[in-house]
């Protein structure tokens, strides 16, 4: 990302160092118009996407106001809607999804870029591009097949056995629910994370490390202390990544978090997320208000993700501004 | 090379188009996917038979179809439950003519668990149904469950409630004949495509749903017969309004929807769960096509109320072989009368 900023600064200067006329024969001008209207066409899509959700949930906006956050109940019968079982529910499977994904992908990258051989870590490379490119429904039916069962059988009774004292791992265990929801994510995620990260890391300049070892320190410590440092940027990028594609999958949750709307500190327990319920009703929904409900969850879904991603500028400037590599 | 090639695409276009201007007709539909399989085999089939008629359907959803056909976008609509006043209405006030329901074919939501230790067929009864998926029987050896199933060696283990988490013509059925059965259901929860659970686990689809009943212990759910008996899935009998345990089967429900047809509306917006007669299946139900009674084009119009007649008649005889239940003779004759509203 720096380098590609660093590129579009210095064309400047020399571009307007030249008449229009000389631009326009040079196919500047016209491929600076051209561009400019492809980067306009992603802004005014997201800008439709708000107003079509805007005025499609009017009435349900009217009736619920800011209560639609904060109710429970979701009754298509009586016309009483609520996101905040559904609001949870993403949150809670999204942050368990990168409290795993997130150490495991950037420990792989790092080792990916630094440490492994070359052939290795391209090998190795190929396959996680590949994880990355199956479909979400193949992981829904893994989450079904092998791990429902392996949470219910195993991992679940063990747990409540050892840390049962903990609400977030007590109740009947299912093999459905959060905590399995969160765990076909954190797999789904993981590729983004490892490949982002990895292609950052390699993209530090190799004085950088040289520098390091120069100086004296380990190889662990250049890598610890210097490049990864350097790379920050990219990698929160990666979880930021990460981070909208747990938030918005749809598929591979509904198939194995119960599909109930439920707001419990048990991990064990069911639970629904935002994309899978407006996935789940809206082909069936019958009635205006209903729509429209489920088009102000899309609406939530949307606000959720502006906000997480205001939240992730803030802290790469804060955290860029003591490192070394954001520039 | 190009010209060539340009000269013969100008020739195809001419002949697509003039192909379509001598009567190709294309007839649209969208609704229900309960009914998408036999409507499928129906339309390739008619259109077999009559070459210039085309009829497309998409399964998007009852209340997509009723949407879609309310708003005019497609010229004929399906739907697993009939239209309520309030959607009929709604109908009459943008087209300024009713819409009218036509039922073809039969369904039934049935019973299924799986209770490690438990191969025989087991009864429930209204009671129990109620109970069960109202959270109040909570263990399968409760007296309500075992006092209908006298011999069967029920565990005292918790039951794992599992329901459709996608909006379903088969939860509509379910809960209609819940509502029927119990005052508690009627009032507290309700019927419709989807609902506010007040226990269990949501599966996605029929398929969702039998994966979680297959691999959980002590569950139990309910699909559609036609999805049970077409992957072998064991099911139980359940107490119709005669007093007698009936197991779903295409005789069953094909007698429920019989036995109903004396009371028939004329508008055949009928709900025949819980019905009378002693071989009825209680959780039946018929699906409907939704029609509008005025068309503009008169060319669809006749095109349409032809494939009707034909679905009513020769259709039927392809029903069963995709586990649907076909519809009672007095049921398709009240139709066919029916069909002279449609103009």
């Amino acid at each position: 990302m720096a380098a590609t900023s660093t590129t579009v600064h210095g064309a400047g200067p020399i571009a307007g160092s030249r008449s229009f006329i000389d631009r326009v024969r040079d196919g500047d001008e016209i491929a600076r118009l051209v561009t400019f209207v492809f980067a306009g066409v992603t802004v005014l899509i997201t800008l439709l996407l708000v107003i079509e959700l805007w005025t499609g949930s009017a009435a349900s906006r009217h009736k619920f106001g800011l209560n639609f956050f904060f109710t429970r109940v979701w009754d298509p019968n009586s016309g009483d809607f609520g996101a905040l079982p559904f609001i949870y529910g993403t949150l809670v499977t999204s942050a368990i999804a990168l409290a795993i994904a997130v150490p495991l992908g950037i420990g792989a990258a790092i080792f990916l870029a630094e440490l492994a051989p070359a052939r290795v870590s391209d090998t190795l490379q190929f396959f996680i591009d590949l994880l990355a490119a199956v479909p979400s429904v193949i992981y829904g039916v893994l989450g079904v097949f092998i791990f429902i069962p392996l949470m219910r059988e195993y991992i679940q009774p063990a747990l409540s056995n050892t840390l049962g004292f903990i609400p977030l791992f007590s109740g009947p265990a299912y093999g459905i629910g959060f905590l399995t929801a969160g765990i076909v994510l954190a797999i789904m995620v993981i590729p983004y994370i490892i490949s982002v990260s990895r292609e950052v890391l390699l993209s530090v300049p190799r004085d950088q490390r040289e520098a390091a070892l120069a100086l004296g320190s380990t190889r662990w410590e250049s890598t610890w202390k210097v490049v990864v440092p350097f790379a920050r940027t990219g990698i929160m990028g990666s979880i930021f990544l990460a981070l909208a594609r747990a938030l918005g999958e749809t598929m591979a949750v509904t198939m194995v978090i119960g599909n109930t709307p439920n707001i419990s500190a048990s991990l064990f327990s069911p639970g629904y997320s935002i994309a899978a319920v407006i996935a789940n009703e809206f082909t069936e929904a019958t009635g205006d208000l209903y729509l429209q409900a489920l088009i102000e969850l899309g609406l939530v879904l949307f606000l959720l993700t502006f906000i997480l991603n205001g939240l992730a500028r803030i802290l790469i400037v804060a955290t860029s501004q003591r490192g070394g590599g954001g520039h | 090379m190009l010209r060539r090639f340009s000269a013969l695409f100008v020739v195809a276009l001419a002949t697509s188009v003039s192909l379509y201007s001598q009567g190709n007709l294309l007839i649209n539909g969208a609704g229900a996917t309960f009914p998408n399989p036999i409507y499928s085999k129906w339309f390739d089939d008619y259109h077999k038979a009559n070459a210039n008629i085309q009829i497309n359907y998409q399964p998007v959803g009852s209340g997509a179809g009723i949407k879609q056909v309310t708003e005019g976008t497609v010229d004929f609509g399906g739907s697993d439950g009939p239209m309520n006043d309030e959607q009929m209405k709604a109908y009459q006030d943008k087209h300024g003519s009713p819409i009218l329901h036509f039922p073809t074919v039969l369904g039934a939501a049935v019973p299924t668990y799986n209770i490690p230790g438990v191969s025989q067929t087991l009864n429930f009864t209204p009671e129990a149904l109620a109970g069960i998926f109202l959270g109040r029987v909570t263990k399968w050896n409760d007296p309500l469950i075992a006092s209908a199933n006298k011999g069967v060696n029920l565990p005292a283990k918790d039951i794992v409630v599992v329901h459709r988490s996608d909006g379903s013509g088969t939860t509509y059925i379910w809960t209609d004949y819940l509502s029927k059965v119990s005052d508690d259901w009627k009032n507290k929860v309700g019927k419709g495509t989807s609902i506010n659970w007040p226990v269990g686990l949501g599966g996605k689809g029929s398929e969702g749903v039998t994966g979680l009943v297959k691999q959980t212990p002590n569950s139990m759910a309910y699909v559609e017969l036609t999805y049970a008996a077409q992957n072998n899935i064991p099911f139980g009998a359940v107490k119709n309004s005669a007093g007698s345990f009936v197991k779903a089967d295409l005789a069953s429900v094909t007698a429920a929807a019989a036995n109903s047809s004396k009371d028939m509306p004329a508008d055949f917006r009928v709900s025949i769960t819980n019905g009378p007669g002693k071989t009825a299946y209680p959780i039946s139900s018929f699906t409907w096509l939704l029609i509008p009674s005025k068309f503009s084009d008169a060319a669809k119009r006749d095109a349409l109320k032809t494939f009707i007649k034909w679905a009513l008649k020769d259709g039927q005889n392809s029903v069963e072989a995709l586990s649907y239940g076909k519809l009672p003779k007095e049921v398709a004759a009240k139709e066919l009368k029916a069909l002279d509203q449609v103009q």
